[in-house]
């Protein structure tokens, strides 16, 4: 191998980058867009769920419960009826997610009987988001309710509080606010590099059959070694910059916390990088035509990193079929270590499980794409 | 045929297939040092397939390549470093400029720098591109570029060089600027293997080999190629060129038609007798055509006459 015929290919490579808008594009702007679009657009959290009400008793008691729905940062009421009819017609037009209807009888019961019911209807087409706002409803009755009763046994002179048994005191760790933003932007970091690497180097190869270019290229003594190396450098850069950027951007931005050491998140990162541009260089030396290369790039990098990596979507929520094929997706050790890195301050001895797995992958994905290229047309 | 004393290329019962069908089969050939070896042929005699096989980017089913003593079909890396190759489609980088993608091969050969631009001076004065360095490639005209291809082609002084076509499609004048270089390159001991469509271009060369079919049919000088070519070239401009070619192919003096963009080409034993009788068969078969002309024969028309006669024996 020569440093200069290695040197030759990358320099030739970042030119080609640098006057291509596309290769520009998703190495610098694609970063920038993803973090925006995951960072706003996916959120799991639950809050200011647009909700109805309908007071049918209109009482003191009745407002007061209501306020301490609008009082919630959960559920913010977007309108009250009066009737039936409006309350279906909202839940069909997706006016609200959910809406509270208290009975007539809400008052008159809690004084006779000290038991009383509200009635919510919600629309569950989302189970996730309605189970969440059931849970949220129940709190919030809950609170109530036992406001109710505090008030209740004053009124009756009592001096004994009410009684609690047990009260569990839950206290979140790493990521105290269930900011599932915090959750999620970490692992956008490799969503990012498997884009630009698996799109940007499953092209590199397909290019140079595409353009014609190849057949001279074969024709020098550059080996597919320098090839590859001289290729594959400027790319790991850039990946290794966009890592930079998405790493600023979640902190300065988001206000992701970042309990780790860059340490870390460098070796993790370049592992990573080393086997997306790895898959990326060996589809680009089996398909010579450039659009079809970059279809099957992100189908077998991009895709699995969104769906099965844990990214967004628990693993242990998945069937237990799926989370066995989560172990081939590489990206899944590289999502778990991003989170680790980003909010509990794992360092490399603690992450040994699932660096190791990305060691082996690595190694055996530059093993293949060492030996993937060959010098010859036919 | 007469063999060359001091070969270069060695070239023995190369065959190639491409699944069922065969694109090369049994060629040999010797090029002596500093002859411009020409390989003419039409589109699929297997021109193209012969020169990736001599440059060591294609390997052979069967035969023999030795170039400049090494074994093209054994180690091609290593001839590769003594041969230069410039492939039929433009192969350099559009996206690059004239000086970048020359520097980009002299690295690749290992030239060292001083020395690329002591050698690249001269190519890009006698190529008239000097002013065109900082352009990109891919803003050329077709002549520039390749003359481009040449240039980067030559930064590590190859003993051989092979082009493929390499004035398809190219003005004249860069021709001609294309032309005087492989001349002077010829003059410092570099053999030539090239191929071309063009005649006045295969008169050029030292000797020609005609290949049809992927087979080698003939090989000889220009000169005596020429000589063999049997009796005259009529030029028939139609706009029904089948029409014209169906009814004049049994015609008693006939001995090749072949369709070409604007007509009919016709090969006859005499000219001046049987021209005015393809006039009258045309006229009374009521097929219309622009003129009938006597033709300067190009390497395709040498093909229609020479091939009727069937392979060399």
């Amino acid at each position: 191998m020569r440093s200069r015929r290695l040197q030759a290919v990358a320099v030739k490579e970042v030119l080609q980058i640098w006057r291509d808008p596309i290769s520009l594009m998703i190495a610098l702007l694609m970063p920038f867009m993803q973090m925006i679009l995951l960072g706003y657009g996916v959120s799991l959290d639950v809050k200011h769920l647009p909700i109805c009400v309908f007071d049918r008793e209109a009482s003191q008691n009745s407002q007061a419960l209501l306020k301490r729905f609008q009082a919630s940062e959960y559920f913010s009421i977007v309108a009250g009826f009066d009737n039936y009819r409006d309350v279906t017609r909202a839940l069909d037009r997706g006016l609200c997610r959910l809406v509270v209807v208290v009975p007539t009888d809400f008052t008159e019961r809690l004084t006779d009987t000290g038991r009383s019911a509200v009635q919510a209807l919600v629309d569950a087409t989302d189970d996730n988001t309605a189970n969440i706002a059931i849970g949220y409803a129940q709190a919030v009755v809950t609170g109530f309710s036992s406001t109710v009763l505090i008030e209740a046994s004053a009124l009756a002179g009592s001096t004994v509080a009410v009684l609690q048994p047990i009260a569990a005191q839950s206290r979140v760790w790493f990521n105290e606010d269930l900011e599932s933003r915090n959750f999620i932007i970490p692992g956008v970091v490799a969503l990012v590099m498997a884009l630009v690497g698996a799109q940007l180097t499953s092209l590199t190869i397909s290019r140079e059959w595409e353009r014609g270019t190849m057949e001279l290229l074969v024709s020098t003594p550059v080996t597919p070694m320098e090839l590859m190396l001289g290729k594959l450098l400027p790319y790991f850069a850039i990946g290794l910059l966009d890592a930079v950027f998405c790493l600023a951007f979640a902190v300065f931005w988001f206000d992701v916390p970042f309990r780790g050491t860059l340490m870390t998140l460098f070796f993790t990162t370049s592992l990573f990088l080393t086997v997306v541009l790895g898959i990326g260089y060996l589809i680009s030396t089996g398909i010579r035509r450039q659009v079809g290369a970059a279809q099957i790039g992100l189908l077998v990098t991009l895709l699995p990193t969104t769906l099965l990596s844990g990214f967004a979507f628990p693993i242990d929520q998945m069937p237990p079929a799926v989370q066995a094929v989560t172990y081939i997706v590489f990206a899944r050790y590289y999502v778990t270590i991003l989170k680790a890195v980003f909010l509990k301050g794992s360092g490399i001895l603690d992450l040994t499980a699932p660096i190791l797995a990305m060691i082996i992958y690595a190694g055996i994905i530059a093993f293949l794409a060492a030996r993937a290229f060959r010098k010859r047309l036919d | 045929m007469n063999a060359p004393t001091d070969v270069r290329v060695d070239v023995e019962a190369l065959a190639k297939r491409f699944d069922d069908v065969a694109a090369v089969e049994d060629v040999s050939f010797a090029v002596a040092q500093g002859e411009i070896f020409g390989l003419v042929g039409p589109d699929g005699a297997g021109k193209t397939t012969v020169m990736r096989m001599l440059a060591g980017v294609m390997r052979p089913d069967s035969g023999h390549i030795v170039v400049d003593k090494i074994d093209v079909v054994a180690d091609p890396e290593r001839a590769k470093r003594h041969l230069s190759y410039m492939p039929q489609r433009f192969g350099l980088y559009e996206d690059l400029t004239v000086d970048e993608n020359i520097r980009f091969y002299a690295d690749l050969f290992e030239i060292p720098r001083g020395l690329r631009d002591e050698r690249v001076g001269p190519l890009l004065a006698a190529s008239n591109m000097g002013a065109f360095r900082r352009r990109l490639a891919g803003q050329l005209s077709g002549g520039m570029k390749q003359k481009l291809g040449l240039i980067c082609a030559l930064v590590h002084t190859p003993k051989i060089l092979l082009l493929d076509e390499p004035t398809t499609g190219v003005d004249p004048v860069s021709r001609r600027d294309f032309w005087r270089i492989l001349y002077s390159l010829r003059e410092g001991g570099v053999t030539i293997v090239i191929s071309t469509a063009y005649l006045d271009e295969a008169e050029r060369c030292t000797r020609l080999a005609l290949l049809h079919h992927g087979r080698l049919r003939y090989c000889d000088t220009p000169r005596r190629l020429k000589e063999r070519m049997p009796g005259a070239l009529l030029a028939i401009a139609s706009a029904e060129a089948r029409a014209v070619r169906d009814s004049v192919a049994g015609l008693e003096g006939v001995k090749g038609v072949l369709l070409v963009g604007d007509g009919v080409r016709v090969v006859v034993d005499d000219d001046a007798r049987r021209a005015p009788e393809l006039r009258r068969a045309l006229e009374a078969a009521g097929i219309s055509f622009a003129s009938i002309a006597r033709a300067e024969p190009t390497v395709e028309d040498l093909f229609v006459g020479l091939l009727r006669e069937g392979p060399a024996s």
